[in-house]
């Protein structure tokens, strides 16, 4: 897991986002926080371990855990018979 | 290639408006997502999904996604789907119901199309109230629980989704919960590819109507609770009776490969053919 860690880019769509809570709670590297706005927000990206969590239960669909690397930037987060 | 949250974009039906109605955290939308990977992830088309819900918030999940969808008569989505399962048994039926969709109102329509054994995938909701009415005390509703329609808490007991589909017939009978997503991707994929009347039930939070009567102060606190309690089948049946108490068994109960009502109709069909054939 550790190998992962920085290697991802951890985006919010603040208009999609209501604030709930649930990837602030049980991100396992506390990557984000609910701001003032009541909206998540990633503060600290660098610690993200790619591990999906926040996207796979964002209820809103507001999330998205991107690898930094283009290359990288392919299907990882799709299970692989979806690939077309 | 679309991300997971790109591909579930993809699905949704963008003249709709966006976020969609369900309160923060709840489980449903984690169950739609959920279901939209699960249906990407097996490589149906959108037109050969035909959504069926039901009448509640579980019941709007029918209309964001784009697949042919028929947003049905508060318990009536089995009826409405069986129809067009026997009409036309190629479409990929996907039923989507509430707890008091699926089993209050609709509960005669629930164990007799789990009876029949009709090929449809049923997706049942249970946040243990009725969240769109305003949180009244839905047949899931834990004994002495607190609902705007059991102020002194519930006295009736309550159904346990899985058994009643298990004794009335159904072929395949799971449960996943909105805290594992990834088990609960799994599951879904299960159900929407086996034979006959396939059940999944969704443990949903629903804090707006059931969590803040009971206890749990925010929606993260109802998905610590669901983190703690769920346990997996085959380690919930090694638990003594004290020790499985109040735990939440997530897994696959029933998997039985019995002919779905729409194969015994076609070979009936078939049959009668051959026979006015030769007459
Ligand atoms: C015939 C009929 N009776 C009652 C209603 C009112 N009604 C709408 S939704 C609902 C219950 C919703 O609860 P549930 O099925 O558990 O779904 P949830 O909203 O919790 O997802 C009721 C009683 C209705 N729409 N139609
Ligand atoms: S009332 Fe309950 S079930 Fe309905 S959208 Fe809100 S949290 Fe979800």
């Amino acid at each position: 897991m550790s190998k992962k860690k920085g290697q991802s880019k951890v985006t919010v769509y603040p208009d999609w986002c209501k604030g709930c809570g649930l990837c602030a709670a049980f991100c396992p590297a506390k990557v984000l926080e609910i701001g003032a706005d009541g909206k998540a927000r990633a503060v600290r990206e660098e610690d993200c371990v790619d591990c999906g969590f926040c996207e796979l239960h964002c209820p809103d669909f507001a999330i998205l855990v991107t690898p930094k690397d283009k290359s990288r930037r392919k299907d990882n987060h799709v299970v692989p018979a979806a690939r077309e | 290639m679309a991300e997971r949250t790109q591909l579930i974009h993809h699905y949704l039906r963008h003249n709709k408006k966006f976020p969609h109605v369900y309160c923060a955290g709840c489980g449903h939308g984690i169950a739609l997502g959920s279901l939209i990977r699960s249906v990407h992830a097996l490589g149906w088309s959108k037109d050969e999904v035909v959504m069926v819900a039901g009448i509640g918030c579980s019941g709007r999940m029918a209309v964001y996604v784009d697949f042919n969808t028929v947003h049905a008569v508060h318990g009536r989505a089995l009826t409405i789907a069986t129809g067009i399962k026997l009409s036309n048994p190629n479409l990929k039926v996907i039923v989507v119901m509430g707890d008091g969709d699926a089993l209050s109102i609709g509960g005669n329509h629930f164990i007799h199309a789990a009876r029949r054994n009709i090929g449809l995938s049923v997706l049942v909701l249970n946040n243990n109230i009725y969240g769109m009415t305003g949180g009244q005390c839905s047949s899931t509703t834990p004994l002495g629980a607190t609902t705007t329609t059991t102020p002194f808490g519930q006295m009736e007991k309550s159904f346990d989704l899985v058994e009643l589909a298990a004794a009335a017939g159904a072929n395949y009978v799971a449960r996943a919960s909105a805290f594992h997503a990834q088990g609960m991707d799994k599951l879904m994929q299960a159900t929407f590819t086996h034979r006959g009347f396939s059940l999944l039930e969704v443990v949903s939070p629903c804090h707006t109507q059931y969590g803040r009567k009971n206890k749990f102060k925010t929606v993260v606190d109802m998905y610590r609770w669901l983190k703690e309690s769920a346990t997996p089948l085959e380690q919930y049946r090694k638990l003594s009776a004290e020790k499985a108490k109040g735990r939440i068994p997530l897994g696959v109960f029933v998997d039985r490969d019995e002919p779905s009502l729409e194969e015994r109709y076609a070979d009936l069909r078939a049959d009668q053919t051959a026979q006015a054939g030769r007459r």
